[in-house]
This record gives structure tokens, C-alpha cells and sequence, in this order.
């Protein structure tokens, strides 16, 4: 088979799935169980460190 | 011992740019060659004074690196103004042609301005306004300071030295004519150069943060860093015909090199004033309200979805051409799907109010930010609409495509843009707010009034246009030539510049009212007094 028949059909077929799941499971794994405290806790990054960078990963607050 | 290396190179560059200066075959290289020796043979003059000189002490990583962050401000309200008086010129030239001057025929007439003034919006206004933001953004939502050292300055610089070379490049004709990729490849090889710098800073802060998470602002940053490098690689594969001379040729051709240019344009579209302005918006909106973003896993879902489908979308604009059918389907379906994704950062925005809608009327910033969402949601329906095939036989070449352009790079782009400048301004010269707030308003309504006199009259053109084209009597000839559809246009050209001045004189209020506030706001408190204060 000639290359663009072969990746045109690769294409609409195995690479279309491929990235069709790889979707799914990133909707899947957004509304996961026990995902709203992570959430919450990242949707409040902008309110921290304003002025200077934080000295540890612990001290991030 | 790096200073050598330097030197070594920056010498070798002013010399071949000498050489490349004599030899140059036209006018374009010439001027290009010589603007590089000036600024190599500066920085080597720069690089010699410093060189074996102490070291200052090394960079402490208590602080954030906001240098690079206040120069790129400055340059965005510069590029900004030249833009927007670029295109209301070339909007007067449109209506009265005779402001394209004889004495100036080749370099000021519309054909050489019109490039300049898209670059200068988009590249120069947004992509400064793109490369400040993400480097303030991502340093305070990773809690660490940017990556690099100095090779933050080297984007900065790099980046607007690629500016002035496309800009001088095109009012003398060098150009490789793929529209927004218009750079000839020396040009297009620096910029390769200065934005793969750019990532590396993007992604060393990013790999250095002391969040455990990456904040949603920085995955739009970063999918716009990836996607417009992978973009301008492959829309600017072309082979040189001389290294003296500007020109060059495509490597792909016909309905390829097509597919190429407007898979690169549409994504331009979607990665440079979509991805990397929703950044922008992730981080400034939930500033300005005080409050986090409405939804996170939202904010997740519609990142992904955006990812996937924009990169499908190009071949909208090759409607009825050589382009395969299927290939214009499958971009005209795409189109329609990124609806929702582009809704979905929408609501996410305005939503971000919710309970805190009342900031609207005391603080014309927000409501600044908040009329650029509502440009955002409004353009990102159109574009849907006028990819549908049938719509498209009535819009394509038609002033309605720069009448939806516009409300999307003035409205959207621009609104935001100034927004994030109103905000960056007093933070990072240190101020306890904005000089003045009314300004704030003017500006609001002299940019707001001009976007709706501009959409509507393309609106009111485009659509005029389009059907006197395709008007035919009753034996099925065309009714109308072109030059009846040029007069008939007349009246809403003028009031299209009309439009265009307004918004620059909003945007030059807000240059005024910016160098005022660094000038005149009173200087923030420092934080010791009142711990002082606490502490008695």
C-alpha cells in the first residue's frame, strides 16, 4: 500500500480511537471521585505567593 | 569563560552580516544585514565591557524576575498604539485611495501596510503582551522564579529584534507571501531560534515550581508555546535561493502548500489568540474578582477539548477551491464542534463573577475583561457559523471575514490585553492603584463603541457585497461589476475608520493614564510599617 492510502486509513481508523479515548479518559479522570478537594486547592494558586517564590514545597503557602 | 564564546560569536556574526550587507541582492537584505551588524556589533561592544569584570553576586530565588515582565508591558502599549494607527491609516487608505502618495508608491501604499499593521497587532501587541504575561503568570502560580537567568532577556529582545525585521522587511518587499507567516526565512530562522528559548524558560519554571500542580493558565501558555512552533516550522519549510538575498522558495506546492498556510493561519488563530489569551484570562479574571475560577474540571475538559479539535479547522478557509471535499468537511464539521469548547472558557469566565457581578459598576477593569469575554463568546459563534459551507459562499472574500476578525482581535484580544496592563501596572512599579479610574472609563467606552461601529458596518459591507456578486438578471448574467460594489461600500469604510479611531484614542488614554500611574500614584506601603504598627 502506498503511504498516504496507508495513513490516511490509519488515520480515520486506529489513531482517530486512540485519540478519541485518550479524551474520554481525560473527562473520566477531571470528574473523578475526590477530585474537588485537589481542584479547589489548585483553583486557588493565584491567591498565594504574589510577591515572592516560596521557599520549600511545604512553605508554598 | 562563556563571555569569550560570546564574543567569538557575536564577532563572527558582525563580520558575515558586513559581507552579507555588500553582497545583499536587494533592498530588503541589505537593510536586514545591516540592522544586525548594528545590534551584534553593540552587544559586542556590551559583552567586551563585562567581560573579566566581578560577577555580581549570584541571583537570589527570593525574588520574582519582573525586568523582563515590565519591558514587555512598555512593549505592548508601544506596538499596541503602532498597530492600531497602522490599520486606521490603511482604513482611511481604503476609503480614500488617494492617501496612498504617489511619493511613497512601493513602500506606504495599502498592499505594503496592510501585512504591518496584522503583524504588528498580533505579533508585536499580542505576542508581547503573550511573552510578559506568561512570564508573570507562571512565576507566581509555580512559586518560583522564571528559569534561565538572563535568557528571559534574550526572548524579550530576541523576540522584538524579529519584529523590527519583519516590519522593515515588509515595507521593502520582502515578504514570502503566506498570510501572518509573511517573514522571508532568515527572519523565520531567528524566530525559530528566539521562541525555542522561550519554551525552555516556559518549561524550566514550570519543571522548578513548588505547586505540586501545574495551574490551568500555564497548560494554555504551554499548548500555545508547542503548537505555534510546530505551526511556523512547517508553514515556513522553504529553500533559500541565495544566502545574499531575501528570497526563497516553498517547498510544498499548490493545493498543499494551501492546506499548509491555512492549517498554520487557522491555528495561529487558535493557539496564539485563543490558547494563549485564555492564559491570560485564567490567571487575570479570578485576580481582578478576587475569587477562583468558576469551574476547575471545566476548565480542564474545555483546555482538552480546544487542543483537539482547533488543529482540525483550517481547511474552512479553502472552501470551493482544489482542496479535496472531504478534507473542507472535516474542517467545516470540526468548526462547528469547537463551539462548545469555546463556550465552555467562556461561561467560565463570566461565571467566575458569579456573587461578585456588583464589581462591575465600581471597577471599570473588570468590566473591561468581562466585554472581552462577551467579544470572545460572540466571535467564537460566528466563526462557527461562517465555516458552514453555504455561509461561507457569501462571506468568503468579503469585508464581513475582516469585520469578524476584528471583533475577535479588538474585542476579545485587545479588551483583555488592556484589562491584564491595568492590572500588571500598579503591581509591578509598586503602586497602590491606577491613576485614574475614569480614564479607565473612557477608554472602556471609546474601545467598546469603536469594535461595534467597525463589526457592524463589515457586517453591513461584507453581506452587501456578497450579494450583489452573486446577483444575476433574468438571463443569468451578473448584474453588478466589481468597481459597483467599490462605491456602494464608500459610506461604511469612513465609518470603519471612524471606528478605528476611536479605539486608538482609547488605547492612546490608557498609555497616558499607565505613565501616570508609574509616575504619580503614591508608591505602596512596604510591608514593614505595618507589621510595625501590629507589633506596638
Amino acid at each position: 500500500m502506498e503511504t498516504y492510502s496507508f495513513l490516511r486509513e490509519f488515520a480515520d481508523s486506529w489513531m482517530l480511537l486512540v485519540l478519541f479515548l485518550f479524551f474520554v479518559g481525560v473527562i473520566l479522570w477531571a470528574i473523578r471521585p475526590g477530585s474537588n478537594k485537589t481542584h479547589r486547592d489548585t483553583a486557588n494558586i493565584p491567591f498565594r505567593n504574589e510577591d515572592k517564590p516560596a521557599a520549600s514545597k511545604e512553605a508554598r503557602t | 569563560m562563556l563571555n569569550y564564546i560570546k564574543l567569538i560569536a557575536l564577532g563572527l556574526i558582525t563580520l558575515f552580516a558586513m559581507i552579507a550587507a555588500s553582497y545583499a541582492r536587494d533592498l530588503a537584505y541589505q537593510v536586514h544585514a545591516i540592522i544586525i551588524m548594528a545590534v551584534s556589533a553593540g552587544l559586542f561592544l556590551w559583552t567586551l565591557r563585562n567581560t573579566d569584570e566581578p560577577v555580581p553576586a549570584a541571583v537570589l530565588e527570593t525574588s520574582y524576575m519582573d525586568g523582563v515582565v515590565r519591558y514587555g508591558v512598555i512593549a505592548t502599549a508601544f506596538w499596541g498604539v503602532v498597530g492600531f494607527l497602522a490599520g486606521t491609516f490603511i482604513a482611511f487608505q481604503l476609503a480614500f485611495p488617494v492617501l496612498n502618495f504617489e511619493w511613497a508608491q512601493g513602500y506606504m501604499n495599502f498592499g505594503r501596510l496592510r501585512p504591518l499593521h496584522t503583524s504588528a497587532v498580533i505579533f508585536a501587541f499580542g505576542g508581547n503582551a503573550l511573552i510578559a504575561t506568561s512570564f508573570y503568570v507562571v512565576q507566581r502560580t509555580s512559586a518560583a522564579r522564571l528559569w534561565g537567568g538572563n535568557l528571559g532577556w534574550f526572548v524579550f529582545w530576541g523576540y522584538n529584534l524579529f519584529i523590527v525585521l519583519a516590519a522593515t522587511g515588509y515595507l521593502l518587499g520582502g515578504t514570502q507571501s503566506k498570510e501572518y507567516a509573511e517573514p522571508e526565512w532568515y527572519v523565520d530562522l531567528w524566530l525559530t531560534i528566539v521562541w525555542l528559548a522561550y519554551l525552555a524558560v516556559f518549561l524550566g519554571t514550570i519543571i522548578k515550581r513548588k505547586e505540586p500542580h501545574i495551574y490551568v493558565a500555564n497548560w494554555f501558555f504551554l499548548s500555545f508555546i508547542v503548537t505555534v512552533a510546530m505551526l511556523h516550522v512547517f508553514n515556513n519549510l522553504s529553500i533559500p535561493v541565495s544566502i545574499f538575498g531575501s528570497k526563497s522558495v516553498q517547498v510544498f506546492a499548490g493545493v498543499q502548500d494551501a492546506m499548509v498556510q491555512w492549517w498554520y493561519g487557522h491555528n495561529a488563530v487558535g493557539f496564539f489568540l485563543t490558547a494563549g489569551f485564555l492564559g491570560m484570562m485564567y490567571y487575570f479574571v479570578p485576580k481582578q474578582a478576587e475569587r477562583p475560577v468558576f469551574s476547575y474540571k471545566l476548565s480542564i475538559i474545555h483546555f482538552w477539548a480546544l487542543i483537539f479539535l482547533y488543529i482540525w479547522a483550517g481547511p474552512h478557509h479553502l472552501h470551493y477551491t482544489a482542496l479535496p471535499d472531504w478534507a473542507s468537511t472535516l474542517g467545516m464539521v470540526f468548526s462547528i464542534v469547537l463551539w462548545m469548547p469555546s463556550w465552555g472558557g467562556m461561561i467560565n469566565g463570566l461565571m467566575t463573577l458569579s456573587g461578585a457581578w456588583d464589581k462591575l459598576r465600581t471597577d471599570p477593569v473588570i468590566r473591561m475583561m468581562v466585554i472581552s469575554l462577551g467579544f470572545y463568546g460572540m466571535s467564537t459563534f460566528e466563526g462557527p457559523m461562517m465555516s458552514i459551507r453555504a455561509v461561507n459562499s457569501l462571506s468568503h472574500y468579503t469585508d464581513w471575514t475582516i469585520g469578524h476578525v476584528h471583533s475577535g482581535a479588538l474585542g476579545w484580544n485587545g479588551m483583555i490585553t488592556f484589562g491584564a496592563l491595568y492590572f500588571l501596572v500598579p503591581k509591578l512599579w509598586n503602586r497602590q492603584r491606577l491613576y485614574s479610574l475614569s480614564m479607565v472609563s473612557w477608554h472602556f467606552w471609546l474601545a467598546t463603541i469603536g469594535i461595534i461601529l467597525y463589526a457592524a458596518s463589515m457586517w453591513v459591507t461584507g453581506i452587501m457585497e456578497g450579494l450583489m456578486w452573486r446577483e444575476v438578471d433574468a438571463n443569468g448574467f451578473l448584474v453588478n461589476s466589481f468597481a459597483d460594489t467599490v462605491s456602494a461600500k464608500f459610506p461604511m469604510y469612513v465609518v470603519r475608520a471612524l471606528g478605528g479611531v476611536m479605539y486608538v484614542t482609547g488605547a492612546l488614554i490608557m498609555c497616558y493614564n499607565l505613565w501616570m500611574t508609574v509616575k504619580r500614584s503614591p508608591a505602596k506601603e512596604a510591608a514593614v510599617s505595618s507589621a510595625a504598627v501590629a507589633a506596638e
